[in-house]
């Protein structure tokens, strides 16, 4: 069964009269249609009202949806000849970042996205999206060569973060996401970045260093969870909607604060409602947006994204 | 006679009220939180804050870190007029202009970091760094784009960089702002990297966080602390995550010069002779 969010109720509910009116045998049929397309009509200004009007504690909820598109779902339905490149050469194959070549409408390009599961035996496979640094290791070698065959670069972001444990900590976690970021700053070639769910801090900027960054309307992208900042700051994890909404972590306040360059609108009721249409519009965020990149020289992509990050700040002088 | 029982000894000796005993003890003598050894006070600072016994250093202000590796009176600070704004309107249990203006008094200073041109045995540099003591060393806007400044000045003056870093992390009264600080100084390094000139990183204690995933782990070469706690994820974190108490010495500099995270682990007394030999290797 679908999984509902509690203030998608009155959705759902809508949705259960349709169904059922939608299986009354023997009504006139005219009467009939009328009441279906009424009760259509409503379902859609209900959603409309709710989706329009979503908190931030609730964008979170739906940025986390276990039926969101995922990394895998945009490169079925964005790209075609999407072959797997595995492992760092170092340690290990890190399942929680998918990376491999496509070809975007027949041109070979680089895909890199976290990868979380839908259940609970292919979320400890994929470890919920949170990479280790052997993960992020792959990335740099596969950036690397991307980079090395004049290689387009599309990164997919969405995981609660790089993953906290022993191990992780043992091989170096923090050099991994540091020579991540070197690494980007470094691509001579485009990259183009697509926070797609949770964007969760350094172990989603290790992948999120585009010349453009398009944001999912719902996605949220902040330097900590809203539980993380609220048992932190308010020493108790409850408090985590007014974090979110304290952390600023919505596509509107990121395109607000320039960190951003488009906000990518979601089908009414949520990129998990429609995974062809949500990635209809992802791919033309892309496409758009690469043959601009294509008219400059590597040294103008390097100095372009390095510009872009480069202003990112706000401080008085 | 153990130097123990001689200062017991001493202090028995001293003939005064309880109360002003104990602050006569205090200024001369000091317990060692490390070996649980009493020391000197004059002996303490002789050995730069550190334990004469068990080698154990004690926190000091980056400033006094900085005097420690360069050539006396030469510091020239850049930059010092930044200071941090409010672009969140930022409030949990206070609001964040008011906690930057409360660290602000407490340290004297504007922001957390403190940077300039220096000399090091009588070779210029840029040397900069991150006072703990200014919101736990987090590392916000004024952060980050000091040192993007300070990698671009070197760039400019043709010298090496070092750093010196201590931080509980990203500053998240800046949120996202403060993410970004990791790949604007990240990228400034790559800059750095092209110019052929080096960056020398001195981690101390504690280094976490969005520093230490940035910057601070990107030294061509790599110094810590003694004892120091260099991290990503802080301890406290791992043990939510793994419902495990981590082991004796996890993530202190000793681990991490063991899993080779850094070249190597200096005493305070040795960090102007280590970074002087690592610049003349650089030229
Ligand atoms: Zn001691």
């Amino acid at each position: 069964m679908a999984t509902v969010l509690d203030f998608e109720a009155p959705i759902v509910e809508i949705e259960a009269q349709l169904d059922e009116l939608r299986n009354l045998p023997g009504l006139n049929s005219d009467q009939m249609n009328k009441e279906i397309s009424s009760l259509e009509d409503k379902l859609a200004k209900v959603r409309a009202n709710i989706y329009k009007r979503l908190t931030p504690q609730q964008k979170v909820m739906v940025a986390r949806h276990p039926d969101r598109p995922y990394t895998l779902d945009y490169i079925q339905n964005i790209f075609t000849d999407f072959t797997e490149l595995h492992g760092d050469r170092l340690f290990r194959e890190d399942p929680a970042l998918v990376c491999g070549m496509a070809k975007l409408d027949g041109e070979p390009v680089m895909v890199i996205g976290h990868q979380k599961g839908r259940n609970t035996k292919e979320n400890i496979h994929r470890n919920f999206g949170m990479v280790n640094p052997e993960g992020y290791r792959k990335s740099q070698r596969l950036f690397e060569m991307a980079d090395m065959f004049k290689r387009p670069v599309i990164t997919f972001v969405d995981t609660p973060g790089a993953y906290p444990g022993i191990g992780a900590e043992e091989r170096g976690q923090a050099e991994a996401i540091a020579r991540s970021l070197m690494v980007m700053a470094g691509l001579k070639v485009p990259m183009i970045t697509v926070i797609a769910g949770e964007g969760g801090s350094g172990g989603a900027l290790a992948i999120a260093m585009g010349n453009r960054i398009g944001m999912l309307e719902h996605s949220i992208y902040a330097v900590i969870s809203p539980e993380g900042c609220a048992s932190i700051l308010w020493k108790d994890a409850s408090y985590a909607g007014k974090a979110a909404e304290a952390l600023k972590l919505t596509s509107k306040d990121l395109k607000e604060l320039n960190i951003i360059d488009e906000i990518i609108e979601e089908p009414m009721g949520g990129a998990h409602r429609n995974h062809p249409a949500t990635a209809a519009k992802v791919k033309d965020f892309i496409v758009r947006n690469l043959a601009e990149l294509k008219t400059m020289t590597p040294e103008q992509l390097f100095e372009d994204r390095y510009q872009k990050f480069r202003n990112m700040g706000v401080f008085a002088e | 006679m153990g130097i123990r029982d001689f200062l017991r000894d001493k202090v028995q000796k001293v003939n005064t009220p309880d109360q002003q005993r104990k602050e006569i003890d205090e200024k001369l003598w000091l317990k060692c939180s490390g070996c649980g050894e009493i020391n000197y006070h004059k002996e303490v600072t002789k050995a730069l804050q550190t334990c004469p016994k068990c080698g154990k250093h004690f926190p000091i202000t980056v400033r006094e870190k900085i005097d420690i590796i360069i050539d006396p009176g030469t510091f020239q600070e850049i930059d010092e007029n930044l200071k941090s704004l409010d672009p969140l309107k930022f409030k949990d249990s206070k609001k964040y202009p008011d906690r930057v203006k409360a660290a602000v008094k407490k340290t004297g200073m504007n922001d957390a970091f403190v940077s300039g041109i220096a000399r090091i045995n009588d070779r210029p540099v840029h040397i900069g760094g991150i006072e703990f003591g200014f919101l736990g060393g987090s590392m916000g806007s004024v952060v980050g784009e000091k040192i993007v400044r300070l990698v671009e000045s070197a760039i400019e003056k043709n010298t090496h960089v070092i750093t010196i870093s201590c931080s509980g992390g990203a500053r998240m009264q800046e949120s996202i702002l403060s993410l970004m600080q990791m790949a604007k100084t990240s990228a400034a390094l790559v800059k750095l990297r092209q110019k052929g000139l080096g960056h020398i990183s001195l981690l101390t204690d504690p280094t976490t966080g969005g520093v230490t995933a940035s910057y601070a782990m990107l030294g061509d070469i790599n110094i810590a602390e003694p004892g120091a706690l260099i991290c990503f994820a802080g301890p406290r974190v791992i043990e939510q995550t793994i419902r495990q108490t981590l082991p004796e010495g996890f993530q202190r500099s000793e681990f991490l010069l063991e899993h080779g995270m850094v070249d190597m682990v200096l005493h305070r007394q040795d960090w102007k002779s280590g970074i002087s030999k690592v610049l003349e290797f650089f030229g």
